[in-house]
């Protein structure tokens, strides 16, 4: 009795704390997006946000971020996730006007972060894949992320970002993935953010 | 510019078969790929890694960048033949045969240093040199 108790117990803890991971390529916006959810609903912001490429290189996380939409309520632990990639060239950051030094220090960094956030796929319960809608979608990182989500049957949902710009392609990224619903997004301008969240508690029924 | 060409001249293809990985460990086959990287060989696989080799490979393609001072990290491509199957279902039926080189697919794998990128749709597959 008492062990089913625990495990319902268990049952009930896990669904009321799930761990989110935002995945995705560098430079998507998984950051501008965690950071809406946690001021939105805790008031501080998760990272810091750039244009330069691997801005995030650590695993950071908001521990019991609980949002409140449509009557329904939900708590959440945010991971945020460093860009994956297969290369990396600490010149690609010079051009940023970032030091050699800095530069090289940066990308030393940005490597232990990938690293770091594949590790993390095995300790997640859902994803939010977070794609630069004005891109490629087909490239072999997002199918390499997604393949491993699809093998570990994590629950996925891929969002759409940066449909402020006139080159997003929305349709492109439901056309490359259509066995999973896709949000459009502009987590700079916090557009469809109701979308997101509708999107996001369905999400988590699914864990 | 000059730098560039002699890249290209030390840059050489291998064509894998999937039977000269078959029996290895994803260890192994990690390793040897990257080994062959690493010698600047550009490698096709016949065939596919499946989803927790690749994500292996770029976690140890990291860890070598983090270590080996002139290497940047790799591009890497899936070609599949079969247009008219969904990324999912291709994947799915990998994943259920447990290996997946007896598909055909190929697998374009080479270092950053000299596959500049590999453009992809569904369709076709670029693969700039530089």
């Amino acid at each position: 009795m008492l062990k089913l108790l625990s495990r319902l117990f268990g049952i009930f803890r896990k669904r009321d704390n799930l761990k989110i991971g935002f995945y995705g390529p560098p430079n998507a916006g998984k950051t501008s997006l965690a950071n809406i959810l946690c001021l939105d609903w805790t008031g501080e912001e998760l990272g810091s946000v750039s244009e330069i490429p691997h801005e995030t290189r650590h695993v950071q996380f908001k521990e019991k971020v609980e949002i409140e939409h449509k009557g329904k309520k939900m708590v959440l632990k945010i991971v945020d996730t460093p860009g994956i990639a297969t290369k990396i060239d600490y010149e690609d950051f010079i051009g940023f006007g970032v030091s050699k030094q800095d530069a090289k220090k940066r990308a030393k960094e940005a490597t232990q972060g990938i690293i770091e956030a594949i590790k993390w796929l095995d300790d997640v319960d859902a994803v939010v894949i977070v794609l630069d809608s004005t891109e490629n979608p087909y490239s072999q990182v997002n199918l390499t992320i997604i393949g491993n989500l699809l093998a570990r049957k994590i629950p996925v949902l891929v969002v759409a970002n940066k449909i402020d710009l006139r080159k997003s392609n929305v349709k492109k990224i439901e056309a490359a993935f259509p066995e999973y619903p896709v949000v459009g997004i502009s987590a700079k301008k916090a557009t469809n953010m109701n979308e997101f969240y509708d999107a996001l508690f369905n999400l988590t029924k699914k864990v | 510019m000059v730098k560039k060409n002699i890249k290209l001249r030390d840059m050489s293809i291998h064509i894998m078969p999937y039977s000269e990985i078959r029996e290895l460990s994803i260890t192994e086959r990690v390793k040897k790929i990257l080994n062959l990287i690493l010698g600047n060989r550009v490698v096709i696989l016949q065939g596919r890694l499946r989803p927790e080799e690749e994500i292996r490979l770029i976690e140890d393609t990291m860890a070598m960048v983090d270590h080996i001072k002139s290497f940047k990290g790799i591009e890497l491509a899936v070609v599949e033949s079969s247009k008219n199957e969904s990324f999912f279902v291709k994947m799915r039926r990998g994943i259920a045969q447990g290996l997946t080189g007896e598909s055909s697919s190929l697998t374009v794998i080479g270092p950053a240093s000299i596959v500049k990128e590999i453009k992809k749709d569904p369709s076709k597959i670029e693969v700039f040199l530089g």
